[in-house]
């Protein structure tokens, strides 16, 4: 028997309403409600492995931080792990937009880039 | 061994302690508090009574009457903001009208120049906004306002500045009679000193009692205020009281130094010496009572709430006296205790004088001190001249009010000191305006960390255990 | 000193100003950004999700602002910063100061206002109880973790949903903190929905709608918040309250734009935005004077703001080249349901997009325009929110063809 799950999209700001039909084994079967086709890529994604950006900031070795990001979604499950990898890194203080500052962050895949320029004053 | 001990910092000590730096530096204020002006002395209306409410041959008329004289001189020397705005007891019927004739007979007898009694009309030309249900007024064009916080750190910074000492966080618990003297304790500290003043505000009954003083007591009578922004300052220009009556006292709806409004207080004696929490019904009241002596007040405006305790005694009347040799008490200092301090502090003397104190007044006093807000006084030319040297003069940091670095940087390395933010926005309104630190604060945690060279973490908002941050999100 | 353009502010809306009357031909430009750096608020918001519509791509809010950064400075664009401005007379002049300066005039031909707004703080929500430490505003939280590595709080409890409250609670979280409970006012969130599914439900927060915090507890640091739901005119249901102990009260109850240049200037305000009264060109009632961004009216995408930018940075342009002419084609009013519109008026028969915010939420609805009592656009949809601006476009043959001056937007359910 299909299953039925409501989800609020979250790949863009108009926070679309859907309703995911699933097979008996967990896959999508339909989507409902989405405005566009980044919502079934979304849904399918939730339905079986949901992943997410990290956002946060790393210190720098004056005492300030900087931001960063994951450059990519990682495993929704392992963003807790990912901080724990963030919070162990010192950035030197002229890091810049872009730099990465953790390769393959928990063996994502995905590596931890700097979105300010040096920490912030 | 000091000549004086001032127990509390508020505006009555302080005061004091200035007025006693003009015969000797050897003065010494203890103050439980983290800084100055904590207590009565923080939140209050704000107000330098004409001098028309207090029992005539009462210590309250005569010394109310005296201070609200001397008043503009004092803050004129001490640089704090003055102004004498008139006020106006407004009354809604017969009744009012009976009770604000008897003000006004009791005015003249005070010695209070100028009241008189004024009729709706008369009342509209002073100020449009009136309630609509107004019809008579007491009208005494000698009421001020002033800041009374900025007036007690004045005071306490000119004491300072001619050689008294400040304890902070001395929270005095024995005082035991010494030879030529007291020796006043907090804890394992003390200070030894040929005479003690008392003007703990709240707790001066506890203090008279250390030296086995039990005459008299003091409650904590509660008043909830709401202030609002700067756009609705010129909504009045007079202080509008209302007429006290069996259905209650009212509130007063006023324009404060600082081009604010300010409405309250509300009155509720507590057991709590140290309840400053405020109420919904409280403020509801406040708004409800504003509304009727005040038309179009919006409370929408509001920047915030807050809760002054004033010291009311039991005897009904300033407590001044000296019930053991050498120990003087100036307790049960209420309204209108603001407008009689610089009063209470030449009398203090005399009594202080009759009592021994060998006096003679120093050549080395220096009267004047420069205005807290001095910068903002100044002109462009002024302005840009300080500039050149100082250019945090033009680094702005709290955005609302437009108070600078270089104000901040002063007022952390005037006497007395703050050492927390809150200290620093009693001193320069940074903070103050309608973002309430939004922006600000954490600038001004930074600027007290490096100045007081302590950790950003371990300034506080108000002293004790009001930590703004719990440390870093990482690292260390 | 004089500047054919001074722009006031060097966040998102003056940056994307600055550039789009570069680009229209203005050499003579000066930005002016009271913080020591440009970017303006999004140099604290580190999050993700900017971007989408301006960029195509998806970026944090330093990276939003480092791209606008990067064409202000590949374009020569001049800029001062630590510099605040402290009046904007009626005749175009603009008194500021910096360190270097001292106090200094700028006489402008046209000036773009964007100085952004402010958070609503405690004191205007009037919270009864004690005022300890552990109060602020979601976005001096923001500032205090992401600007300056502090924590300010471990045990939260957020008041209000705006978006600021929702990416702070996640924010909290993720460094270390515990959220204890998100409570709005309202019964529907004052954020977008994506928030509250990726920063509350990802953390299983509890979003408490229709709830307030009455009671804030605590001498020195904040012990604990008293909270209560609310019946249908928003007062507390007194046998509703809750304690719930925590160190931190954050709140997120909506923003002000900060306009007190824009009064000091003598412009009119619209009561309901709390930002200028502009035209479509978001030229403000004094000739040259344009506002753009969230001093204009609080949007809930910085996207839109770049977008609303380039319109006023165009217009500028305009004036400043002497091609502004202007005459009142219709002036907007709204139904209630339609709580404003920007621009409240149109002098241009221009394709115009007018944004607008609704007072509730509705769904199936359909948003309505008249010319008069003509319907002149009928747009449905799914579900309209307060959270979320809308926008439609009136085309020039509409504008064109106008019976009289008044156009009237409203919502039918």
């Amino acid at each position: 028997m299909a299953k039925e799950r409501l989800l609020t999209c979250i790949v863009c700001p108009r926070g679309c309403q859907m309703k995911i039909t699933l097979t008996d084994d967990g896959k999508v079967e339909a989507v409902e409600g989405n405005f566009c086709k980044r919502g079934v890529t979304y849904a399918n994604d939730e339905c079986t492995n949901p992943r997410r950006t990290v956002t946060s900031t790393v210190v720098c070795k004056s005492g300030g931080v900087a931001a960063v990001k994951t450059e990519n979604t990682v495993p929704k499950g392992l963003v807790f792990e990912v901080m724990k990898a963030i919070n162990a890194v010192v950035a030197p203080d002229d890091v810049t937009v872009g730099d990465v500052v953790i390769e393959n962050v928990c063996g994502t895949g995905v590596n931890v880039v700097v979105t300010s320029n040096g920490p912030a004053k | 061994m000091f000549d004086f001990v001032v127990i509390g910092a508020g505006v009555v000590g302080g005061m004091v302690a200035r007025e006693l730096t003009k015969y000797t530096d050897s003065v010494c204020i203890v103050e439980r508090g983290s800084d100055v002006a904590l207590g009565a002395t923080r939140a209050n209306s704000a107000i330098v009574h004409a001098g028309y409410d207090a029992k005539s041959g009462s210590l309250k008329a005569k010394l109310n009457v005296r201070g609200s004289v001397m008043m503009e001189s004092v803050c004129r020397e001490l640089g704090v903001k003055y102004k004498r705005n008139g006020s106006l007891v407004v009354g809604f019927n017969d009744e009012d009208r009976a009770n604000l004739t008897e003000l006004v007979e009791r005015g003249k007898t005070n010695g209070v120049e100028g009241v008189a009694l004024i009729e709706r009309e008369d009342i509209l030309k002073l100020e449009p906004n009136i309630g609509a249900g107004v019809t008579v007024a007491l009208h005494a064009p000698t009421g001020a306002i002033v800041c009374p916080y900025e007036l007690c750190m004045s005071a306490v910074g000119s004491a300072m500045d001619n050689g008294a000492d400040l304890k902070l966080n001395f929270r005095v618990d024995k005082i035991e009679k010494i030879d030529d003297g007291y020796r006043v304790y907090a804890g394992e500290n003390f200070v030894d000193a040929k005479f003690v003043i008392n003007c703990a505000g709240v707790y001066s009954d506890e203090i008279a009692a250390l030296v086995g003083d039990d005459s008299f007591s003091v409650r904590a009578r509660r008043g909830e205020y709401v202030l609002l922004d700067r756009e609705c300052g010129s909504h009045v220009s007079h202080t509008i009281f209302r007429c006290p009556s069996k259905m209650g006292k009212g509130v007063l709806v006023t324009p404060t130094v600082d081009g604010n409004l300010l409405v309250g207080p509300s009155a509720e004696d507590i057991d709590d010496k140290e309840d400053l929490s405020t109420t919904a019904a409280g403020l509801a009241k406040v708004r409800a009572l504003a509304a009727e002596q005040v038309a179009g007040i919006d409370f929408s405006k509001t920047i915030t709430s807050f809760t002054g305790l004033r010291a009311t005694g039991s005897t009904g009347d300033f407590i001044i006296n000296m019930p053991k040799e050498r120990f003087l008490n100036l307790a049960g200092i209420e309204s209108p205790g603001l407008s009689s301090a610089p009063a209470i502090a030449e009398y203090a003397i005399q009594i202080l004088k009759d009592a021994g104190f060998d006096a003679s007044l120093r050549a080395d006093f220096v009267a004047e001190r420069r205005p807290a807000h001095f910068f903002s006084s100044l002109s462009v030319e002024e302005k840009n001249a300080l500039i050149k040297e100082r250019p945090e003069y033009a680094h702005v940091i709290c955005r609302c009010e437009t108070i600078t670095e270089g104000e901040i940087l002063d007022a952390i390395r005037t006497n007395p000191r703050p050492t927390d933010v809150d200290g620093v926005k009693r001193r320069t309104r940074a903070s103050m305006g309608r973002c309430q630190g939004g922006f600000c604060s954490p600038y001004i945690v930074e600027l007290l960390a490096k100045e007081m060279g302590v950790d950003y973490t371990a300034v506080t908002k108000f002293g004790g255990k009001s930590y703004i941050n719990f440390g870093k999100t990482k690292g260390e | 000193m004089k500047a054919d353009l001074v722009i006031i502010g060097g966040g998102p809306a003056g940056m994307a100003a600055a550039v789009a009357a570069h680009e229209a031909g203005v050499r003579d430009i000066i930005i002016l950004e009271r913080d020591n750096a440009l970017g303006g608020i999004l140099r604290q918001c580190i999050h993700n999700g900017f971007g989408l519509h301006r960029f195509g791509e998806e970026l944090t809010g330093p990276e939003y602002a480092y791209r606008y950064e990067t064409m202000v400075k590949e374009l020569g664009i001049p800029y001062m910063l630590d510099t605040m401005v402290i009046e904007v007379s009626e005749n175009k002049i603009v008194t500021a100061m910096n360190r270097e300066r001292g106090i200094f005039e700028i006489e402008a031909k046209a000036i773009i206002l964007a100085m952004g707004c402010r958070e609503r703080p405690k004191g205007a929500l009037g919270i009864a109880g004690t005022r300890p430490a552990g109060i602020f505003t979601a976005g001096t939280a923001q500032k205090f973790v992401n600007m300056k590595g502090y924590m300010p709080g471990k045990q939260v409890v957020i008041l209000g949903s705006g978006d600021i409250g929702l990416i702070m609670a996640r924010r909290m979280t993720l460094e270390g903190a515990r959220v204890m409970a998100v409570c709005e006012l309202m019964p529907y969130s004052g954020g977008l929905a994506r928030n509250i599914e990726q920063c509350l439900n990802d953390f299983n927060i509890p979003l408490r709608l229709s709830h307030t915090v009455v009671e804030i507890h605590g001498k020195e640091r904040v012990e604990g918040v008293t909270i209560a739901r609310v019946d249908e005119n928003r007062r507390p249901i007194k046998e509703s309250e809750e304690y719930i102990p925590c160190d931190t009260l954050l709140l997120s109850c909506g923003l002000i734009p900060e306009n007190e240049l824009t009064k000091g200037a003598g412009i009119s305000l619209d009561r309901v935005t709390g930002g200028a009264v502009v035209d479509g060109e978001r030229e403000t009632e004094i000739p040259g004077v344009f506002a753009c961004g969230n001093v204009l009216h609080v949007h809930d995408l910085v996207d839109y703001v770049s977008e609303e930018s380039v319109i006023a940075g165009q217009a500028a342009a305009k004036y400043i080249n002497g091609e502004s002419e202007k005459a009142l084609v219709a002036r907007i009013s709204v139904d209630g349901k339609v709580r404003y519109t920007v621009p409240q008026k149109i002098t241009e028969t221009a394709d115009t997009e007018v944004y607008f915010r609704v007072a509730n939420v509705y769904r199936d609805a359909k948003i309505i325009v008249k010319d008069g009592e003509r319907v002149i656009l009928s747009k449905k949809a799914q579900k309209l929110a307060p959270a979320e601006m809308e926008k439609v476009k009136l085309t020039s043959e509409m504008l064109s063809s106008l019976s009289g001056n008044e156009i009237s937007f409203s919502i039918e359910v």
